[in-house]
């Protein structure tokens, strides 16, 4: 096994007496797709705030590319070379799609400027646009992003992570709320995606899960309870009882 | 995440002539400000009311650049307005600093101040932001009543009339209106020329971004405490340019100034006027302004007109007189 571009060790978090994940060791090679998987509540998202800093561990460390980073502060993320989106659509709905990626790509090159013209930085809106090609949004790249659909605001919300070249995707279900065609849209730019980067990924749509991922984790109650290559966690008895058993249409 | 039939060329153009005429307004906007500055004495009714729609004008585009801009509604602003004000009359008062040197002390003062009510309401957000700001600014207020030797307390600053000021060997006879509004004009041009680069900046972008989502600023990189603290600081410094020429043009410093009903009027002529746009709080300040002048003539209770004209405008208006004309002029 190479090095591990990400390695989490024992982590947990608490919210005052509740436990919302403990104790997970796990350690992800550079370029594969992993899925997290686990009924509602089982910790998915908070794991995924703790890899972003959005929320900082109760206990653990975490090390990037050999480098502890636990407790860095949630703006470095994206610098250090992890990127997310969030299980809920998180963009800035008044800004047109472009400016959304331009001003994500901004941070790469000035943050407290108030002097020169930023429209002269001309090489933000090749980023941008380069970002949005990729996710098929240059189209509409003048709309305010509001009034995307649903489907195109989750991709311009993968193409504001996207311009920071991350190393690390976190996918906060992607496709959420998505009908089948838009679902497939989304399938396929991941695996464009995963050609070339490290992507983690919650998701509830098993078939999807089963399709894209080299792994899969499975949480339950905050805790870890399988890890490993697809056709195996099918057959983990302990994985089928807890969530593929419950037969609630994902399976 | 249809594939795109649009070609590069095609996109990049955009929809040609609707957002042509607002990037020529946006790019043309200081000149076309100074040049309604410049005659503004000449089509107000009085050369008062002028002056003023110049200082508060100034006080609100610098308040803009906090609650338009960066999304932070700040109720404590008379506080910046008023150390400026104070400072630059202390300076020429009491430490015999030279006029321009006074401008500069008062805007080092009212920046300073900021930077720290800034750094303490940051933690919080919201209504609770709005009330930390509120109360440093009574904080502000209490202290100059108490400070009676350095102050004036209750009575006001006094004392550091200018008859004439002196600029490259000119002499300018400071009690001439007229002569007077173009002197502080420059100053007032200057500012807004500053506001202008601030927002056409890289820095424009960011808090702009985190006006329209924090949590997704932050995710994209920015420090957002930082940032915000930054545009507190630059509004206050503007907000306490407007309070030094209040003080040049007045002579003298009333401790109203730093009193709850100025930061109130400053969110009401911003809000009037159209926040988040560049010509919005000028507009708000000549359209309150304005109404007091003329309600005044018939009416002590002038507040009550002027009161019930903002509520309507909340409810109804909520993107006040220029932004309304700018989404209408846009919708067309
Ligand atoms: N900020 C918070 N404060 C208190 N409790 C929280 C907080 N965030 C999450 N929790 C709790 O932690 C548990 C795990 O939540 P989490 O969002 O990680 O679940 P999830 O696996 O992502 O679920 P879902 O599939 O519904 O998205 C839940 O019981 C939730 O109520
Ligand atoms: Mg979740």
């Amino acid at each position: 096994m190479s090095a591990p571009l990400l390695a989490v060790e024992n982590i947990g978090r608490r919210f005052g007496g509740f436990v919302a994940l403990e104790g997970v060791t796990a350690a992800f090679e550079p370029n594969k797709v992993t899925a997290i998987i686990g009924p509602n509540g089982a910790g998915k998202s908070t794991f995924f705030n703790l890899l972003s800093g959005v929320l900082a561990p109760s206990a653990g460390t975490i090390r990037f590319k050999q480098r502890d980073i636990t407790g860095t502060p949630q703006h470095r993320f994206v610098h250090l070379g992890i990127a997310r989106s969030y299980q809920i659509t998180n963009i800035f709905p008044e800004l047109s799609v472009h400016e959304n990626v331009r001003v994500a790509a901004q941070a790469f090159r000035t943050r407290y400027d108030i002097w020169r013209a930023r429209a002269a930085m001309s090489e933000l809106d090749e980023r941008a646009d380069a970002a949005l090609a990729a996710v098929g949004l240059l189209g509409r790249r003048t709309t305010t992003a509001k009034f995307l659909a649903h489907g195109q605001q989750r991709a311009l919300e993968i193409a504001i992570a996207l311009v920071a070249a991350p190393e690390l995707l976190l996918l906060d279900e992607p496709t959420a709320g998505m009908g089948p065609e838009e679902t497939r849209d989304m399938v396929a730019l991941i695996e464009k995606l995963a050609a070339d980067r490290t992507i983690l990924l919650v998701e509830h749509k098993m078939k999807m899960i089963l399709g894209l991922s080299d792994r899969i984790l499975v949480l339950h109650h905050g805790r870890l309870i399988a890890d490993g290559d697809p056709c195996h966690i099918q057959s983990d008895p302990e994985v089928r009882r807890v969530y593929l058993g419950q037969n609630d249409g994902y399976a | 995440m249809t594939a795109s039939v649009h070609s590069v060329a095609e996109v990049m153009a955009g929809p040609a002539g609707r957002r042509g005429w607002r990037e020529r307004l946006a790019r043309w906007r200081v000149p076309l400000s100074v040049l309604v500055l410049c005659l503004l004495p000449w089509v107000l009714p009085s050369q008062a009311l002028a002056v003023n729609v110049l200082i508060y004008g100034l006080l609100a585009v610098g308040y803009n650049l906090l609650f338009g801009y960066t999304g932070m509604l700040s109720f404590g602003h008379a506080a910046f307005f008023g150390a400026g004000a104070y400072a630059t009359g202390i300076g020429i008062g009491q430490f015999g600093l030279p006029w321009f040197a006074a401008i500069g002390y008062g805007m080092l003062a009212g920046g300073a101040l900021a930077f720290v009510v800034g750094l303490l309401a940051i933690r919080t957000r919201g209504i609770y932001f709005s009330m930390v700001t509120l109360a440093l600014a009574q904080l502000v207020y209490y202290t100059a009543l108490q400070a009676t030797s350095i102050t004036g307390g209750e009575n006001g600053l006094r004392g550091f009339t200018l008859a004439r000021i002196d600029l490259f060997g000119w002499s300018i006879d400071f009690l001439d209106p007229v002569k007077k509004y173009y002197v502080l004009m420059v100053f007032a041009a200057l500012a807004l020329w500053f506001v202008s680069r601030i927002l056409n900046s890289p820095f424009g972008a960011v808090i702009e971004a985190i006006r329209e989502n924090e949590t997704r600023a932050r995710a994209c990189g920015y420090d957002v405490e930082r940032s915000k603290v930054m545009s507190f600081t630059l509004s206050g410094l503007v907000c306490a340019l407007a309070g030094a020429l209040f003080a040049l043009h007045l002579a003298i410093v009333p401790l109203d100034i730093l009193g709850i009903q100025t930061s109130g009027m400053i969110v009401m002529m911003t809000l009037l006027g159209g926040a988040g746009s560049f010509f919005g709080p000028f507009v708000g300040a000549l359209a309150f302004l304005l109404m007091e002048d003329v309600v005044s003539l018939w009416t002590p209770h002038w507040q009550i007109v002027v009161g019930t004209v903002f509520i309507l405008f909340v409810l109804f208006l909520p993107k006040g007189i220029w932004g309304t004309l700018l989404a209408w002029r846009a919708g067309r």
